[in-house]
């Protein structure tokens, strides 16, 4: 894209001013998972202003830190979403959004993510799944598929990875989905549902990482990975009626769990500090 | 009125019989803190519990996070969304926050972190008080930097300092350490409300558009989540401009210089000592905390026998008080450190004084007795 393109794109105002091009390797997912939320933000007509983007520590938290133009508080490795929750708590009207990957979200944070979905937080979640740990060289994540060789399982990976929406879901989670940067149209429009939905929702997306795990699985290009997860992916509607063996190796896309209305944490929060206050001073007790 | 205020006056003048956790914990609320995130840990659990019963009948929110991690986490975060922010936990809780002290070092985040300390290493005796975290609350995060750290010695200074300690989280932008211990924790004593309205909630300056939130002066004005600012918050090294710069030496010393400076340069403000029978003393007694009881009745006790011994008790910890100190003990033959530990302050006092330091170590989670200070204090007087 040539400078001239850079400055008529109508999403550049979404960017921070003077940090283009952004670090990414050529072909990372993360210049379309920024992509997409920037068209996500554009068409809901959201004010940048109004929103807080919280991440963590790796390659994904990059995607929004420092390149979305709102106030951003980028965090320790892992602690994302519980410094997320202090900011929501203490903020109203503001929209609390926190991108971060699969190694800071599941992997040291992930205590943090199902105690968040239990309590159904008003956070908008989006985990950038690259199944590796990328800004430290390409060690296994608790995303890695079995048997994949990284740098710290030189003899192949024993361990079967989590299945991080279907965790969220079963925690509490009230907005789960899965998509890949392959599925930016589909991503775009469940963004938008995510950053609409009142309580704790979460979107797994699914990307490449070009430099590790290109290396770990002998993928080549960012369009090898982009056809593979074309290849695999499957809707949560088709996928529902496909046995586990037939669902083994694919990718289930798609909206796994949305319920509305739901109890949010910081409305019930709320709630009780008004009923407490007004108790309070009602009665001639003090603080003892 | 606010909800707060309103609240809080029916206290006015009042005197109550409470926990050193307690006044603690309503300290807190008197300095305006509406967000406190913790997780439960003895002998730290009175001031969570204290919290979650007041607060909320102050306007604020106590939320109960799964981990000291999380609890700590949020603290930051609301703090930067607003709130004045605190949490409260004991030395094994105190270890798992340490890497996010230094996350609110470096962002300069104002909050308030209370280390009921207890006799450690690891799950020791978890019951029973000690003063072995205070090495931990200078240097328990990683790299450089400077902390401020008060240590209260009763139920009424425990109410007193809180306040203090929220106050100097705003005046300096920085978290600060509330180092009180198991016993003071714990014992009751009276403890007078001071009115309402004489207890102002400390200022937090806010940048103009255009002002630099991570430079240009040794304490810069914060740009809070929503005040329309796309302020960038980040632990990495930063530009004034709160931008990530971390390959540049010059903008890490200057970064580092100043978070390290900006307190350190306020060492003579921030100096708060207790100093009692220090005229003509030769031998004096250091100490802070619930050993600082027993170290005064000793004190006394030589005093009222003729003898020439001092006292000193440290409140602020951090930074250390040292040119002060050095000043103070310039003329005694010898001074004493009572500690619940093998011996923390007794090595950082040793940096500033000429005369010997005499460590009084004691461990196993009981206080020392006046006899145990008193005994050591005569031998060194008589031995002058």
């Amino acid at each position: 894209m040539s400078a001239s393109e850079t400055k008529s794109n109508p999403l550049r105002r979404y960017v921070r001013p003077g940090l283009l091009p952004t670090i990414f390797c050529a072909g990372c997912g993360g210049g379309t998972v920024l992509n997409c939320f920037c068209r996500a933000v554009d068409e809901l007509e959201l004010d940048p202003r109004s929103m807080v983007m919280v991440t963590g520590i790796g390659c994904s938290s990059w995607i929004p830190s420092p390149y979305f133009l709102a106030d951003t508080l980028h965090t320790t490795h892992g602690r994302a979403i519980a410094f997320a929750t202090g900011v929501r708590v203490m903020t109203s009207g503001m929209k609390v959004v926190v991108i971060a990957g699969d190694g800071d979200i599941s992997g040291i944070g992930g205590n943090h993510l199902i105690h968040a979905a239990r309590r159904n937080v008003d956070l908008t979640v989006f985990m950038v799944n690259n199944s590796i740990y990328g800004m430290t060289g390409g060690q296994v994540a608790p995303t890695t598929p079995l048997d994949v060789t990284t740098t710290t399982t030189p003899h192949g990976n024993v361990e079967p990875p989590f299945d991080v929406a279907s965790l969220v879901a079963a925690a509490g989670g009230t907005y789960v989905a899965r998509w890949t940067t392959y599925h930016v149209f589909d991503l775009v429009k469940s963004m938008k549902a995510a950053l609409t939905h009142e309580g704790f929702s979460f979107i797994e997306i699914v990307s490449p990482c070009t430099t590790s795990y290109a290396k770990a699985v002998g993928k080549r290009s960012a369009a090898d990975f982009l056809a593979d997860y074309k290849e695999r992916s499957v809707r949560i509607s088709s996928a529902q009626k496909m046995s586990p063996e037939e669902l083994e190796g694919r990718i289930v896309v798609g909206a796994l769990k949305r319920v509305e209305g739901a109890p949010e944490f910081c409305q019930r929060l709320r709630g009780l500090t008004r009923r407490v206050s007004a108790e309070a001073l009602s009665t001639r007790e003090g603080a003892r | 009125m606010s909800q707060r205020a309103d609240y809080l006056a029916r206290n006015d003048g009042k005197t109550h019989f409470v926990m050193g956790d307690e006044a603690a914990a309503l300290g807190a609320l008197y300095a305006g803190c509406d967000f406190f995130g913790g997780y439960p840990i003895t002998p730290a659990s009175e001031v969570a519990e204290v919290m979650a019963r007041e607060l909320p009948k102050t306007g604020g929110y106590y939320v109960q996070f799964e981990d000291e991690l999380a609890s700590i986490s949020a603290v930051v975060g609301a703090a930067w969304a607003g709130g004045r922010a605190m949490t409260a936990t004991s030395g094994p809780g105190f270890s798992l926050m340490q890497e996010t002290v230094g996350y609110a070092a470096m962002t300069e985040t104002p909050c308030v972190i209370v280390d009921v300390q207890r006799s450690g290493p690891s799950t020791g005796q978890a019951t029973k008080p000690a003063q072995g975290d205070v090495m931990q609350a200078r240097w328990g995060t990683h790299g450089d930097h400077e902390i401020i750290a008060l240590s209260p010695w009763s139920v009424q200074e425990s109410f007193d300092l809180m306040i203090e300690s929220f106050r100097l989280a705003e005046a300096y932008r920085t978290p600060v350490i509330f180092l009180t211990d198991g016993a003071v924790g714990h014992f009751r004593e009276p403890l007078v409300f001071p009115r309402v309205s004489d207890v102002p909630i400390a200022p937090r300056p806010r940048a103009a558009k255009g002002e630099p939130a991570f430079g240009g002066r040794p304490v810069p004005p914060m740009a809070q989540i929503g005040d329309r600012l796309d302020v960038h918050i980040t632990g990495s090294t930063h530009k004034a401009s709160g931008i990530r710069d971390v390959n540049s030496k010059p903008v890490h010393e200057e970064l580092v210089l100043r978070l390290v400076d900006k307190i350190a340069s306020a060492r003579e403000q921030l100096t708060r000592l207790d100093v009692r029978h220090m005229d003509q003393a030769r031998v004096a007694v250091v100490s802070f905390g619930v050993t600082a009881r027993p170290a005064l009745g000793a004190v006394e006790a030589a005093r009222r026998a003729g003898r020439p011994a001092g006292f000193i008790r440290l409140v602020g910890i951090w930074p250390f008080p040292g040119p002060r100190l050095q000043q103070l003990l310039a003329d005694v033959d010898c001074v004493l450190v009572p500690e619940m530990s093998l011996g923390q302050v007794n090595r950082e006092l040793e940096r500033f004084v000429r005369c010997p330091v005499l460590s009084l170590p004691k461990i196993g989670g009981v206080a020392h007795t006046v006899d145990e200070i008193l005994g050591p204090l005569m031998a060194r007087l008589e031995a002058r």
